[in-house]
């Protein structure tokens, strides 16, 4: 069943990770630029807040101890990303 | 190391089975200029890399190449998922049926199996970056190719993506082979 607003939430999530890695590729080639490192940080902690916001209400995102899972051990919940969601 | 995060880079939700499409698509999860071959490529260069810049690049390009290969093979599997078989036989995608039911393998459109033989890796930072951009390229010209024969729009606005992540790899690997150069050119005189 789709869950309409935790796939708003992701979706939310994915367009401020877009901002992160683009950012994060450009920095690899131009360590010096401080806006666009400015701009790196300031994604950089809207996109863990709402991994944080995300991660409470509907389990965790990373494994590997990246994150804490309720009882029972939520990481193995379905949907799976390539899955119609 | 790496850490799975349970997520698309971008969203794929593909509503009508299409397996015709799936075997074209396919080349790009293991075809000649596919990401598997673009990760693997640039995850194996990465360690002779002479500067920190190219390090960290070639490392999180082939970190992002993963996270491309996820979104093609979920892009096969939707678009293979509730096909009948009479469906897939009329698609001429019976052959690859036999070999992998509905299942994900790494092909080329033309049926080939994944090979390393795709991928160079020649411990030479010059060649390697010169590698790499003819590589987005022809990456980019294949997602081009498969935008021309896709009439859906949930499956051209992933492709549409895709290509334009491989412009943006392609400008990056620019300027790390120039950054490369000087830093060998500096070696050389000083």
């Amino acid at each position: 069943m789709r869950n309409n607003e935790r796939a708003r939430l992701l979706d939310e999530i994915r367009a401020i990770e877009f901002m992160t890695i683009e950012l994060n590729l450009y920095l690899d080639t131009h360590p010096d630029d401080q806006k666009a490192l400015n701009d790196y940080n300031t994604y950089t902690k809207q996109l863990m807040a709402l991994k944080d916001e995300y991660q409470k209400r509907y389990g965790p995102l990373s494994n590997f101890g990246t994150a804490v899972s309720e009882y029972p051990w939520a990481w193995i919940n379905n949907p799976w990303p390539w899955e119609l969601d | 190391m790496w850490i799975y995060e349970k997520k698309l880079e971008y969203p794929v939700r593909i509503k009508n089975p299409n397996p015709k499409m799936a075997k074209l698509i396919i080349t790009q999860y293991g075809g000649p200029d596919g990401e598997l071959a673009a990760s693997l490529r640039y995850l194996s260069q990465r360690y002779i890399m002479p500067i920190p810049e190219a390090k960290a690049l070639l490392t999180d390009i082939g970190t992002e190449e993963l996270a491309h290969f996820e979104i093609v093979g979920t892009m096969v599997y939707q678009l293979m998922k509730g096909a009948s078989p009479e469906e897939i036989k009329a698609a001429g995608a019976a052959d690859y049926f036999v070999d992998h039911g509905r299942g994900v393998y790494p092909q080329s459109a033309a049926g080939n199996p994944f090979t390393a033989a795709y991928i160079q890796s020649k411990g030479d930072p010059i060649t390697d970056l010169y590698e790499n951009l003819a590589a987005e390229q022809k990456a980019r010209s294949t997602y081009e190719y498969l935008i021309q024969v896709a009439d859906d729009p949930d499956v051209i606005e992933p492709l549409k993506f895709l290509r334009e992540r491989e412009v943006v790899h392609f400008q990056r690997f620019g300027e790390a082979l120039m950054k490369v150069q000087e830093y060998l050119e500096s070696k050389k005189y000083f």
